[in-house]
């Protein structure tokens, strides 16, 4: 043996110490299997749920849980027009996701616009976006979100479009912020002094660099999204019966909360769940993706 | 090509930008570039040195094409940048920056980095790329294994390389080295210096070369010009402005060199004042309220250069017409 060959040492790449970090992250991976869990379950809803979520029989009604004395006929029971608990949840996480995901999208899509254009080119341009964006920050999303549904009707559509084109402020603030920190980079000016044109600059150069940042705010307004919608429900101003929304769910067993108090928790544990699970994991990506940031 | 021999030629370029004065105060010029004019011959390395905010990093964008000059014309090569587009002016200059920590991309791998510039320019056929990319980390001394590394797997003196790498993959014709080794440790310098050097010989380039460390552009430049405030104030061949500098700023900037020696101190540059507001520029000659042999012309008239040695100075103490007044 004549030793190690100084020259073929090569530190870890950022891809191995990534991963490195991700397994060794707590959060990350608890968030991170919780949430894939309930992706997955609300995937293969249509498989694994026991009933049809809107088959309502009126002799069920109310039944309890396996673990309150109920039978595994109706695993978590069932509610107030005798459809089955189980299965409404299991269908109702669907709606949570896509609310949740379709949300993030819309207002990431305007937000990371607005912020990297405004970080990019300065000026004029981030005037008018930093106006634009306090005019957003001064509507309460609340009050605006009921007052579009009480206009237009409460339906799926119209609670994703108020909502994606209400929460894009984080987005446009971080993405700017971070532009702004790359935009006196000298890799940059180097890709302006090569000819490089601004939607290549954006794409290859700023983009890849504000990526890990973005995740973050994603799952940040995914959570919020879900909340806010579940609020919507819950007052009747969001999704519309008979669509199984946790919210919904929660509201359709307030009136029962001290003789069935399980109507109110099974979707209250649930919502808890998801809320968890996707915070802990953006919590988790931020961990595992900033020192690179730092060099 | 032209039969110049004159690779890059500035004349009478002139940046001005406007200074906001707050809300009532409305803006004011600042003349960062105050009409210089200089002459790159093929294959030298011209010496920029000055004060920083003497307006060494504003020439270089105007030569990068990143900013337009407000008055006078760049020529590279006998051609004008006016009546053509940044990609051209691309082709043929290129920037060499200080800090290789922030000139390359972290997410992208040496590959991405270096290939770049044919990505954008289109000039070389995908499946060429590879080869191209060899040939260059062969030309800047890097080892082939590390095509694929990423920045942050690499020291200082290797990014500058991919940097260097990056830039001449174009074979550009002038390259603007904008503090290229003063980010690096002082073992890395030298060998970064080297390469440069053997590159000019090797592609015929020619560096202008910007730097605050006076005794490495005693070591690599040909001709030195000497910036104060927007304007050349001296340019000459290295040795003679080295050993015998005429105008008073270059004389007291060159004086400033600190020696190996700690017993001598601080160097007494015989400089009174500190740097002036750019914003409001002294009258007549702006280095006159720090110059040591200032007259009462100098506050007055403003200075125009003096043919001198193949070079020029800004100085009356130097201009046959003033002798009598200056004496």
């Amino acid at each position: 043996m004549t030793g190690i060959d100084n020259d073929m040492i090569i530190a870890p790449s950022p891809a191995q110490q990534m991963r490195r970090r991700a397994l060794r992250h707590w959060g990350f991976l608890i968030g991170g299997s919780l949430l894939g869990l309930i992706v997955l379950l609300a995937l293969i809803a249509p498989l694994i749920a026991p009933h049809d979520p809107y088959v309502q029989d009126l002799s069920q009604r109310f039944l309890r849980p396996v673990f309150m004395g109920g039978t595994w006929e109706y695993p978590l029971g069932t509610d107030h027009l005798g459809r089955d608990y189980l299965s409404r949840l299991l269908y109702g996480a669907r709606i949570s996701l896509t609310i949740g995901l379709v949300t993030a999208i819309i207002s990431g899509l305007i937000g990371t616009t607005l912020g990297v254009a405004a970080g990019y080119f300065g000026g004029r341009v981030d005037t008018i976006v930093m106006f634009i964006i306090t005019v957003r920050l001064s509507m309460p999303v609340v009050l605006v979100a009921l007052a579009v549904v009480a206009l237009f009707g409460g339906s799926l559509t119209v609670v994703v479009l108020v909502l994606g084109f209400l929460l894009w402020d984080q987005f446009a603030v971080v993405m700017r912020t971070s532009t702004q920190q790359i935009r006196s980079q000298d890799y940059l000016i180097s890709a302006q002094a090569l000819g490089c044109s601004t939607t290549r600059i954006v794409m290859t150069e700023i983009m890849p660099n504000v990526l890990n940042n973005l995740i973050v705010i994603i799952t940040l307004e995914m959570a919020h999204a879900i909340i806010l919608e579940a609020a919507l429900s819950f007052l009747g101003l969001g999704v519309q019966p008979p669509l199984p929304s946790w919210g919904l769910m929660i509201a359709e067993g307030k009136d029962m909360l001290f003789f069935e108090p399980f109507l109110i928790t099974i979707p209250g544990i649930a919502l808890f769940a998801l809320i968890f699970s996707i915070n802990m994991l953006g919590d988790g990506v931020r961990d595992v993706t900033a020192p690179e940031n730092r060099n | 090509m032209t039969e110049t021999g004159i690779a890059l030629e500035l004349s009478g370029v002139t940046k001005t930008y406007r200074i906001s004065q707050g809300l009532f105060g409305g803006s004011k010029p600042l003349r960062a570039l105050d009409n210089i004019s200089l002459q790159l011959r093929k294959g030298e390395v011209l010496g920029l040195v000055g004060e920083s905010g003497c307006g060494k990093s504003t020439l270089a964008k105007v030569l990068l094409g990143l900013e337009q000059p407000t008055n006078g014309e760049v020529h590279v090569y006998g051609q004008p940048f006016a009546s053509h587009d940044r990609k051209w002016i691309a082709r043929r200059i290129q920037p060499i920056f200080q800090d290789p920590y922030s000139s390359l991309n972290p997410r992208k791998t040496v590959r991405e980095i270096i290939t770049l510039p044919l990505r954008v320019h289109d000039v070389v056929e995908s499946r060429e790329w590879d080869k191209e990319v060899g040939g260059m980390l062969d030309l800047v001394g890097l080892p082939q294994r590390l095509i694929d590394a990423s920045p942050s797997q690499m020291s200082g003196g290797q990014r500058q390389r991919v940097a260097i790498a990056r830039a001449l993959i174009m074979r550009p014709k002038v390259v603007i080295c904008d503090e290229p080794t003063s980010a690096l440790d002082v073992s890395v310098q030298s060998q970064i210096l080297n390469l440069l050097m053997d590159l000019r010989d090797e592609l015929g380039l020619t560096y202008l070369f910007i730097s605050h460390n006076l005794a490495v552009v005693e070591h690599i430049a040909s001709r030195v010009a000497v910036m104060y405030l927007g304007r050349v104030v001296e340019q000459a061949p290295a040795d003679r402005i080295f050993d015998a500098p005429k105008h008073p700023y270059a004389s007291a900037l060159l004086d400033s060199i600190l020696t190996p020696d700690p017993s001598l101190g601080v160097p007494d540059v015989n400089m009174d004042g500190n740097f002036p507001n750019p914003v409001e520029p002294p009258s007549g000659c702006t280095f006159h309220p720090r110059c040591p042999s200032a007259t009462a012309l100098c506050s007055r008239k403003r200075p125009e250069p003096v043919d001198q040695d193949s070079g020029f100075v800004t100085c009356h103490l130097h201009d046959p017409a003033h002798q009598g007044e200056m004496a």
